[in-house]
C-alpha cells in the first residue's frame, strides 16, 4: 500500500521524505563533502572532475553545474545540503532561497522586508497565489537576459 | 534536587549569527531584531542558570544522510562550533554536562523514548545562535549546555504530540537529579519560513502569533496539530516549531503545577527568510 503523503498538493514545495532522500542520497552526500575546506578548493578548481568522483546521476551533476536549486531538489536534493554549494560560492541563505523564485536578489529581499510571501492563494495547488506553477517565474530574475550565463 | 526554572523559545536564523559575528547588530535592518532580546539578556544575567538543556536541530552538519537520529542527546564534556561551509563561527566551545546528560538518558529511555546517545558532535548555528542572542559575545559561555538535536530535516519528523510527551519525560529526569542545579530548557527554530522552491519566503504572522498564544495557554491542544498544518501554514521549514513543544512539555503546569509566568514575548519579520519569535516562560518559584 502506498504511504499517505498529504503534502503533495502544496504549490512550489517539495517535502524531503524518505523517497526523495533515497533518490538524492549521493547528491546530498556530495554537498556534505563541501564542509571540508580542502574539498571546497578541489571542487572550485575543477567542478566536473570533482563531481565525477561521486556516483551521482548525470542529471544531478548537470543540475549542480547549472546551480539550479529547484532542479537539484526535484532530483532528491535537500536545501540544507544544497546550501553547502551556496556557501562554497560565497552566497547567503537569502540569495539561495531567492534564486528558486525567479526574483532578483533585490526583489526577493524587498518581498521579505514587506513581510514575506503571503500564504493566501499558496496553500493548495490550483489556487491563484504567486507561488502557483502558472505564475512562474516570479519577478525579473527569471527573464532570459538576467539568467546566469545569458 | 535539580529544578527547571524557566523555558526560553527562540528562532535560530543563521544570518542572525552572521550579524552578531560581523558587528552588524546596530544596522537598521538588524536593530529591531536585537532590540527584541535586550530584556532577555538582562533577565538571564539575573537568572544565572547552571545548565541549559537546548533543543535544536542539526542542519546537515553533524548528521549527514549516513545517520538520521530522530532524537540525539549530547553526552560529551564539550562540543565544538561546526564549520558549516563558511568556517566555524567565532564563538566559545560549548561545555556539556555529562553527569546530568547520562542521568537524563537513563531516565528518558526507560520512559520509552529511544534516544540516540552522542559522545562526539560538532554543533551548528541551530545551537550557537540562541546562545549568542541570549548571552552576547562572552569569552566563554557562562553555563553548561546539553545539546538535544531533533531531526526536522527528513520527513517524517517527530509529531508535536510526541515532542510534548518527551518534554514531560525530560522534566521528570531533570527533577530527579540529586545535585542542586538551576536548569533551563530552550526550544529553538521557527517561526514560519520556507527556504525552497517557488514558495520560498513564505511568512504567516497570524499563524505564528496564534502558535505563541496556544503555546502559552493550551500547549496540550497545540501538540495535536498535524505536520501538514505546519507545512501548509508556516512553510516547509516552519516544521521546526515542533521542537518548542519539547521545552513547553517540560514546564511545571503540564505536570499539574502552576501556570508559567510570561516574562517576555517578541515577534518580528524578517530576519533573512524567516519570522523571528521569542518567548520566555518562568515557572512559579516554589
Amino acid at each position: 500500500m502506498a504511504l499517505n503523503k498529504p503534502y503533495l498538493d502544496i504549490p512550489g514545495t517539495t517535502i524531503f521524505d524518505a523517497d526523495q532522500s533515497r533518490k538524492g542520497y549521493w547528491l546530498n552526500q556530495f554537498c556534505m563533502s563541501l564542509m571540508k575546506p580542502e574539498n571546497r578548493v578541489r571542487f572550485k578548481a575543477d567542478e566536473r572532475a570533482y563531481l565525477n568522483e561521486w556516483p551521482m546521476t548525470e542529471e544531478q551533476k548537470q543540475a549542480v553545474l547549472a546551480r539550479d536549486l529547484n532542479w537539484c531538489i526535484r532530483l532528491g536534493g535537500n536545501i540544507y545540503f544544497l546550501a553547502k554549494i551556496g556557501a562554497t560560492d560565497g552566497l547567503s541563505f537569502q540569495q539561495m532561497a531567492g534564486s528558486m523564485t525567479g526574483m532578483t536578489e533585490q526583489e526577493y529581499r524587498e518581498m521579505m522586508i514587506r513581510g514575506g510571501r503571503s500564504p493566501e492563494g499558496n496553500r493548495i495547488l490550483g489556487e491563484d497565489g504567486d507561488a502557483q506553477p502558472h505564475r512562474q517565474p516570479q519577478g525579473s530574475g527569471g527573464r532570459p537576459e538576467n539568467l546566469k550565463g545569458a | 534536587m535539580s529544578r527547571i526554572t524557566a523555558s526560553v523559545y527562540t528562532s535560530h536564523v543563521p544570518a542572525i549569527g552572521v550579524a552578531i559575528d560581523q558587528g552588524k547588530t546596530e544596522e537598521a535592518y538588524w536593530k529591531p531584531v536585537f532590540a527584541g532580546y535586550s530584556f532577555s539578556k538582562q533577565w538571564i544575567q539575573a537568572e544565572q542558570p547552571d545548565v541549559i538543556f537546548l533543543v535544536y536541530n542539526d542542519h546537515a552538519t553533524a548528521f549527514s544522510l549516513e545517520l538520521i537520529p530522530t532524537f540525539a542527546l549530547g553526552l560529551a564534556a564539550e562540543f565544538s562550533p561546526a564549520d558549516e561551509g563558511y568556517g566555524p563561527r567565532p564563538v566559545p566551545v560549548v561545555q556539556g554536562h555529562p553527569e546530568l546528560a547520562s542521568h537524563i538518558a537513563q531516565s528518558v529511555i526507560q520512559d520509552d523514548f529511544d534516544l540516540t546517545l552522542v559522545n562526539k558532535m560538532d554543533v551548528d548555528h541551530g545551537l550557537t545562535v540562541p546562545l549568542s542572542l541570549m548571552f552576547g559575545q562572552p569569552a566563554a559561555w557562562p553555563c553548561k549546555v546539553i545539546p538535544f538535536a531533533v531531526n526536522v530535516v527528513q520527513y517524517p519528523v517527530p509529531s508535536g504530540r510526541r515532542c510534548f510527551s518527551l518534554g514531560q519525560a525530560i522534566r521528570k529526569a531533570i527533577e530527579s537529579f540529586d545535585e542542586d542545579l538551576n536548569v533551563q530548557i530552550w526550544g529553538t527554530g521557527g517561526m514560519s519560513h520556507q527556504l525552497q522552491g517557488a514558495r520560498a519566503g513564505l511568512i504567516n504572522a497570524a499563524w505564528d502569533n496564534q502558535f505563541l498564544d496556544r503555546l502559552i495557554e493550551n500547549p496540550s491542544e497545540l501538540s495535536q496539530v498535524p505536520h501538514i498544518e505546519y507545512v501548509r501554514e508556516a512553510g516547509s521549514e516552519g516544521i521546526e516549531l515542533v521542537m518548542w513543544l519539547i521545552a513547553r512539555g517540560a514546564m511545571a503546569d503540564v505536570a499539574g503545577g502552576k501556570k508559567p509566568i510570561v516574562r517576555h514575548r517578541f515577534f518580528h519579520v524578517p530576519a533573512s527568510n524567516t519570522a523571528v519569535g521569542h518567548l520566555i516562560l518562568e515557572n512559579a518559584k516554589a
